[in-house]
């Protein structure tokens, strides 16, 4: 038996795997600057860890560079911190070649969307099994407060004094044009909603793409905070759910509905109902209403979160290994000697 | 066979030299490997070298669309293709005008005269007909309506006048089997495998290849034919192979030996693709192969894959060994194996991409950020790019490290006959994966080779973090301490540096001391050698040395260097291996560099070696 079939036949002996946060915390010290969204992220990863029945041994976190990137020293699995922007190219080969694994890439808005763009697009497009996990704090933390990909037009940074020049990215846009099969977005200071998050891209099979707007306190303190504060977040946020209505308001007064082609936000009431909005189907192979909802921000509209696409796809590693069986049902299994002795030969004799 | 109504002599040679040339359109280099596997069938020893234009489609006619496949096929041992060919077959005027500088005086020229037409006669900037106007008359031209007679041949076929056409560099080649005596079999076995599914192309090309060759027989063109006696090659079975053919099969063959599962992943870049393409076709190895969606991510997913517990490659040549720079980086720090092929070609920047150059020894060497060390191995001919493949993973493996493997275009394109391993004599290269949590640290290390621990993913309780920053020395936690990672890159360097313990030593060819020594290394080797056996005839003093192993050397590669009053060191690049040489042993060698996108000539070699012993 190789290692891979010993480990395997291991994790299916073992029975049912119980473990806990405390397991998944590493004992190294985070030292992230006290206030950063990245606490929480981490936080909440720990907790929903045990949830899916993965031993520690069989979870794998894979980094770029940046403050996101220091993540996988904190979680008490098999670790991975790699260089600026390139995480998913480590991860597409080790969920290739080792497919029981549950990879994770944890990369930054600057990692994932500047430097290791190409890596995103087609990680998501070939669907490989592995979960991007992007902090988006709208500035290079690490580097101390450059401008980013996701910089507001006009934001003033370190390298940009007289105002970024520069029109934002919007990740999940990106994600969705890669054809990621998964795309989600959380927010570092929403516990149980960056939980559910976590916990429903770790079970999706295939490539997945989350953002999570994260704070940097020091040097892009409340880029996310106009809409995700205590007291406005539901009159400007859009909590989505799968069949539902998209309604939002804190008296659930308000929704979107199509007009034409555009979205719209319409009160409910004056002969508009439910029935006028856009219903969320994040399974939906059309993907038009997903791009849609990657798409609309604050203050135009209010800013989606929850699952905004999930459809099923075959695998990378699942599509690889298929292609392995086939040729090894229509040849046989290769045979080395036979293969050095390929083609024309010829003998001479001793 | 059919009786022949003239008398035909045979003259016995020891080696003869052909260039096929034609329009990019017209079949060369097909034909060229079909003329060169029935050389080796029949036991020739055989050197092959394509050479074909970079642009895939340069006009018809045009000089630029000129391809070319030289082969030299001779009754005892040879190591090149070939100063400059005996005969050359020429489709068209272009393909007479760009070849015939190089060909032999009093040389054989066959030409299709039906492509003579004014047309293609301007194309190739002809005011004349250099059939008509005399201007050959220094060569023994044969004149073959190619095109007509090709046509008449098929006859009755249901094929198109284009199609046709198609199949006259089949009728051509008739015509050289029938002159160099050579069976028509491998050929027609070959074409019955090729158009299994397209029978009608069997028929048409066994006609033109028979059309030819009963053409030569029957006309009264030709007085002599040539016999070249099969070569006296070490007892075993062979089969003729390119360099990346070689190369494909070593690193397949080093993951079965290692026992575990090979991740070729590369992004397609010229001379390099033909492994990625030939690896794809073993899926029924259980390997994979991945065309990843740049340079960086094909290491970074090879990479991956060695994490993981497999035979991570990538292959590439040098504007993608560029890229490749900062993961390498990673690698030699992650202290992962891994094997990364750079089939060199000519630059810098894009260069010649179609073209032999030894311009990435120093990029292998230094061509990282900080002191970066990897391990570099290089094959000299052909065939053995199958046994250096394998020995970069056998060097991977029991170092925990990452090997450059430098090939060349003249290697990955060129061909010779390959004594074919038996399973038996090819190394042990499984290595154990540690398991054992007892006692274990990242960074901990093999007494002996300074490696350190393979652990996987999935290994129960050895779950730990590794990654491009420093490390603390056998902890392998991250540390900024100064003293610590002055250790750690003397650790790194050591480690490398054993490797020349587990490496043969430096052989030298000749005597083991004297006037001169060739130092060389790559695809120079066989013009080097040839050189330096006929300058050891006239009873020069004079030695050549192979460096297989660039990083590190051999361990007595020193003394070899010191032991001959001149070295001089050839290279198709402006003096890399010279540099480091010269720093390294501190000896006063000097270069012979000609960076012309060709191999050195056996005759170059000679005449610069000869210049050297004249000035002592
Ligand atoms: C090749 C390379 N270029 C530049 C850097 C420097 N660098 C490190 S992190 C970073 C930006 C990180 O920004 P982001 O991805 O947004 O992560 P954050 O720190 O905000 O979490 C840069 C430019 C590097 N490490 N490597
Ligand atoms: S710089 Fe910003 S993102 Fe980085 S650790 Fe500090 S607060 Fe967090
Ligand atoms: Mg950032």
């Amino acid at each position: 038996m190789s290692d891979n079939e010993t480990q395997a036949a291991a994790l299916a002996d073992a029975g049912p795997i119980v473990l806990t946060k405390k397991d998944f915390v590493s004992d190294v010290d985070p030292r992230w600057c006290p206030g950063c969204g990245d606490y929480s992220i981490l936080a909440q990863a720990q907790k929903v860890m045990p949830d899916f029945g993965y031993a520690r041994e069989n979870i794998v976190f894979i980094s770029g560079i940046g403050c996101s990137g220091r993540f996988p020293y904190y979680m008490n699995t098999y670790g991975f911190h790699s260089i600026h922007g390139r995480a998913p190219t480590l991860a597409t080969g080790l969920k290739a070649s080792r497919p029981e694994l549950m990879v994770w890439v944890i990369t930054g808005d600057g990692d994932a969307l500047s430097i290791g763009g190409n890596h995103i697009l087609h990680s998501m497009r070939k669907n490989v099994d592995i979960k991007v996990v992007m902090f988006n704090n709208r500035i290079y933390g690490l580097t101390k407060g450059q401008v980013s990909p996701t910089s507001a037009y006009g934001q003033k940074t370190k390298s940009t004094p007289g105002g970024s020049v520069n029109y934002p990215i919007h990740p999940l846009v990106v994600a969705l044009a890669a054809e990621a099969s998964f795309v989600a977005r959380s927010v570092d200071t929403f516990p149980e909603h960056l939980q559910e998050t976590i916990t429903r891209a770790g079970f999706h099979k295939g490539s997945t793409f989350v953002e999570i707007l994260q704070n940097c306190n020091i040097f892009n303190d409340g880029a996310h905070r106009e809409f995700t504060e205590r007291d406005v977040r539901d009159d400007r946020m859009l909590f989505l759910k799968h069949g539902e209505p998209m309604i939002f308001g804190k008296d659930r007064d308000r929704g979107i509905r199509l007009n034409g082609v555009r979205p719209e936000v319409v009160r409910l009431g004056n002969g508009i109902t439910e029935k006028d909005l856009i219903v969320h189907d994040e399974s939906s192979e059309d993907s038009t209403i997903h791009f849609m909802l990657g798409r609309i921000y604050w203050p135009e509209f209010p800013v989606p979160i929850g699952v905004i696409r999930n459809v099923p796809r075959t695998t990378h590693d699942a599509l690889l290994q298929g292609q392995i069986d086939d040729a090894i049902r229509r040849e046989g299994h290769g045979d080395l000697a036979k293969t050095l002795a390929g083609g024309e030969t010829w003998t001479v004799g001793g | 066979m059919t009786t022949r109504e003239h008398e035909i002599e045979v003259q016995e040679l020891d080696r003869v030299t052909i260039r096929f040339a034609g329009d990019s359109g017209d079949g060369m280099q097909v034909t060229g490997s079909q003329f060169s596997q029935a050389a080796a069938v029949f036991g020739n020893d055989i050197s092959t070298l394509p050479d074909y234009p970079a642009e895939i489609r340069a006009p018809a006619g045009s000089l630029p669309g000129v391809s070319g496949f030289q082969i030299s096929f001779s009754s005892s041992e040879i190591h090149t293709p070939g100063d400059r060919p005996d005969v050359l077959v020429a489709m068209n005027p272009a393909a007479l005008k760009s070849n015939l500088g190089d060909l032999v005086p009093g040389g054989a020229i066959i030409v299709n005269a039906d492509a003579f037409t004014p047309t293609n006669l301007a194309k190739a900037g002809y005011a004349n007909s250099p059939l008509d106007d005399g201007s050959l008359s220094a060569y023994n031209v044969h004149e073959i309506p190619v095109t007509t007679l090709n046509a008449r041949a098929l006859e009755g076929l249901e094929m198109t006048s284009k199609q046709v056409d198609l199949t006259r560099n089949f009728f051509a080649l008739g015509v050289m089997f029938f002159l160099f005596e050579r069976s028509m079999e491998p050929t027609f076995r070959w074409l019955e495998e090729k158009y299994a599914k397209r029978p009608i192309f069997i028929e048409a090309n066994r006609r033109a290849l028979s059309a030819g060759y009963a053409f030569g027989e029957t006309t009264e063109i030709f007085h002599t034919t040539y016999r070249v006696a099969p070569a006296n090659l070490a007892p075993g079975t062979y089969r003729n192979i390119t360099g990346n053919e070689a190369t494909a099969l070593g690193l397949l063959t080093a993951s079965q030996l290692a026992e575990r599962p090979l991740f070729y992943s590369s992004y397609p870049i010229t001379p390099a693709s033909e492994i990625l393409h030939q690896l794809s076709l073993y899926k029924n190895f259980g390997l994979k192969t991945f065309q990843a969606e740049d340079e960086i991510a094909a290491i970074g997913a090879a990479i991956g894959a060695s994490y993981g517990g497999g035979l991570g490659m990538t292959g590439t040549s040098g504007p993608g060994m560029a890229l490749k720079t900062e993961m390498l980086g990673l690698a030699v720090m992650v202290e992962l194996p891994l094997v990364v092929v750079d089939v060199q070609r000519g630059g810098p920047s894009t260069g010649l991409p179609t073209k032999t150059e030894q311009g990435d020894l120093f990029q292998a060497l230094f061509g990282r950020n900080s002191d970066s060390p990897v391990p570099v191995v290089a094959p000299a001919t052909p065939s053995e790019c199958f046994a250096f493949a394998v020995e970069a993973w056998r060097l991977a493996l029991r170092h925990m490290t990452p090997v450059v493997y430098l090939s060349d275009a003249f290697l990955a394109t060129g061909s010779e006959p390959w004594r074919i391993p038996t399973t038996d004599e090819l190394p042990d290269l499984r290595v154990p994966s540690r398991t054992d949590p007892e006692g274990f640290y990242p960074y901990m290390r093999d007494p002996e080779t300074l490696a350190r621990p393979w652990v996987v993913p999935g290994t129960p309780g050895l779950e730990h973090r590794v990654g491009g920053l420093e490390k603390l020395d056998v902890l392998g936690t991250v540390s900024y301490d100064p003293d610590n990672h002055h250790r750690m890159m003397m650790l790194r360097a050591e480690k490398v540096a054993r490797i020349a313990r587990d490496i043969p030593p430096l052989e030298v060819f000749g005597p083991p001391e004297g006037d001169l020594l060739i130092l060389s290394w790559g695809s120079t080797y066989g013009a080097i050698r040839s050189a330096v056996e006929s300058l050891q005839q006239r009873g020069k003093s004079i030695a050549h040395a192979q460096l297989r192993y660039l990083n590190p050397f051999p361990e007595n590669t020193g003394d070899v260097v010191r032991a001959y009053k001149r070295v001089l060191i050839p290279e198709v690049n402006m003096g890399q291996l010279l540099l480091v040489i010269r720093a390294k042993y501190l000896v006063d060698a000097q270069g012979f560099n000609l960076v012309r996108c060709k191999p050195f000539q056996i005759s170059e070699i000679q005449t610069k070696a000869e210049h050297v012993l004249g000035d002592l």
